[in-house]
């Protein structure tokens, strides 16, 4: 009897409040172990795959990947000379925004949460500088946020869990919009958008960077669906991340520029930390 | 607690952590929602067989972990694992002499009992479930049962767990 009162305290407490995250921290310690260990096979089969592939598999790969370096190299060229253009330009108009972020790459861990959620855990903890709400971004873009941290791993909860809502601009028109998640797995609503307005199938969505939590201007989902019903007061709107969420292995954790909140204190703002490096 | 009476508590820490990794562990997409509540039934095994020494307490820390491990709300699973102890604990004796058939049916009672308590908790917090594929893990622990069952009963005979 007792312990059904503390359980809904507790339950009633991790609902409203924060202050329990050092509880579940500390017992996420306990439960670490026990996640790599079912993790272990996983990343023991593709290291295995790894070491037996052939020769000339791996000869083609290093070719692929070295041609793919050396023009991801000479676009950089081209975006270092941009973003130089851009601070100055930025400096005449007396703007403060800055474009530089600190990154850290973290890794999935093969490990299944509650059904019906779409959450992940990552290898990384508050021991490596993560914070709670920390934005995930993949190589195609923002993938979620962190809920829950421990010393060792980090739970996340995606931009598909139907809990998750993110900021979102159209690239094209600048229009704001807020993304919510279905709990599908590649599918997010538009949701309070007047049938007026002008938004068509295959527009991008990027993060406005409006509540300070996503840096603005990652690429966050494509528009599939458009269905405008005059009867209806809003537009019904689909779109598909375009992050790939189920697939991805590694994940990169961003420090924001401006994460305190006033966009002149950014270098004070991003935690140290030795892996850390500008993107 | 003299270890002449006590007798085998590796055993039962052990299938617990078993238990809780086979939570854990990652299946492809069509096998998840089939997934059997593997903490319920071990807790429900243990409560039935030793129900003095596997109880409501030991059922309200296993859903604590359970609750931090799969990132559900921290208490969920304390909860509706605590409740199923104290009714396994109850019925204990007669469930002890069902067949095995009519034992399974009574953990499926028991674990779907567990789903609708973390239904209603999910509803109260706005993340309600209306699909009916949520309440298959009970028709799967229904077929897991006579497994857990028959492995911990050998293991209880082998160690002798008392």
């Amino acid at each position: 009897m007792i312990l059904v009162f503390v359980s809904a305290a507790l339950m009633a407490v991790d609902h409203r409040q924060n202050y329990l995250e050092n509880v579940r921290g500390a017992i996420s310690v306990l439960v670490y172990p026990l996640q790599y260990l079912v993790n272990l096979p996983v990343s023991a089969s593709s290291w295995i795959g790894e070491n037996l592939s052939s020769r000339e598999t791996l000869l083609e790969e290093n070719a692929r990947l070295k041609m793919q370096h050396t023009l991801f190299k000479a676009r950089l060229l081209k975006l270092n000379a941009i973003k130089a253009e851009n601070l100055r330009l930025r400096e005449l108009l007396q703007s403060s925004k800055k474009v530089g972020e600190q990154v850290l790459i973290g890794e999935l861990l093969a490990v299944d949460l509650e059904p019906f959620t779409r959450q992940i855990v990552i290898n990384k903890g508050s021991r490596d500088g993560v914070y709670l709400g920390q934005p995930l971004i993949g190589a195609e873009g923002v993938m979620g946020q962190i809920v829950h941290l421990g010393p060792l791993s980090a739970t996340a909860m995606l931009i598909t869990d139907a809990n998750h809502a993110i900021p979102v601009q159209l690239n094209r028109s600048g229009l704001r919009a807020i993304a919510v998640g279905t709990g599908a797995p590649d599918q997010l609503s538009i949701p309070y958008l007047p049938i007026s307005t002008d938004i068509v199938e295959g527009d991008l969505l990027v993060s406005s960077g409006l509540g300070g939590r996503f840096p603005p201007d990652y690429p966050v989902a494509v528009v599939s669906h458009v269905e405008k019903d005059p009867t209806q007061p809003y537009a019904v709107i689909h779109a598909i991340p375009t992050a790939k969420l189920e697939r991805s292995r590694e994940v990169l954790l961003v420090w924001p520029a401006g994460r305190q909140r006033q966009a002149d204190a950014a270098e004070e703002a991003a935690p140290a930390s030795a892996e850390a490096a500008p993107p | 607690m003299s270890i002449g009476q006590h007798h085998g508590g590796g055993v039962i820490v052990l299938s617990f952590i078993i238990a809780l990794a086979l939570h854990m562990l990652a299946l492809p997409d069509w096998a998840e929602p089939l997934r059997p509540d593997w903490l319920v039934l071990v807790l429900v095994y243990w409560c039935i067989a030793i129900p003095e020494r596997v109880g409501v307490i030991i059922g309200w820390l296993a859903g604590l972990l359970l609750d931090v491990a799969s990132g559900a709300l921290l208490g969920q699973n304390a909860l509706t694992l605590a409740i199923v102890a104290y009714l396994a604990l109850r019925l204990h004796q007669r469930i002890r002499v069902f067949p095995l058939w009519q034992q399974s049916v009574s953990v499926m009672l028991l674990v779907t009992l567990h789903l609708m308590l973390a239904l209603w908790i999910k509803g109260i917090i706005g993340q309600s479930i209306e699909t009916w594929i949520y309440w298959l893990p009970a028709l799967s622990s229904l077929f897991a049962w006579p497994l857990v069952y028959l492995t911990l009963r050998h293991l209880r005979r082998e160690y002798r767990v008392r």
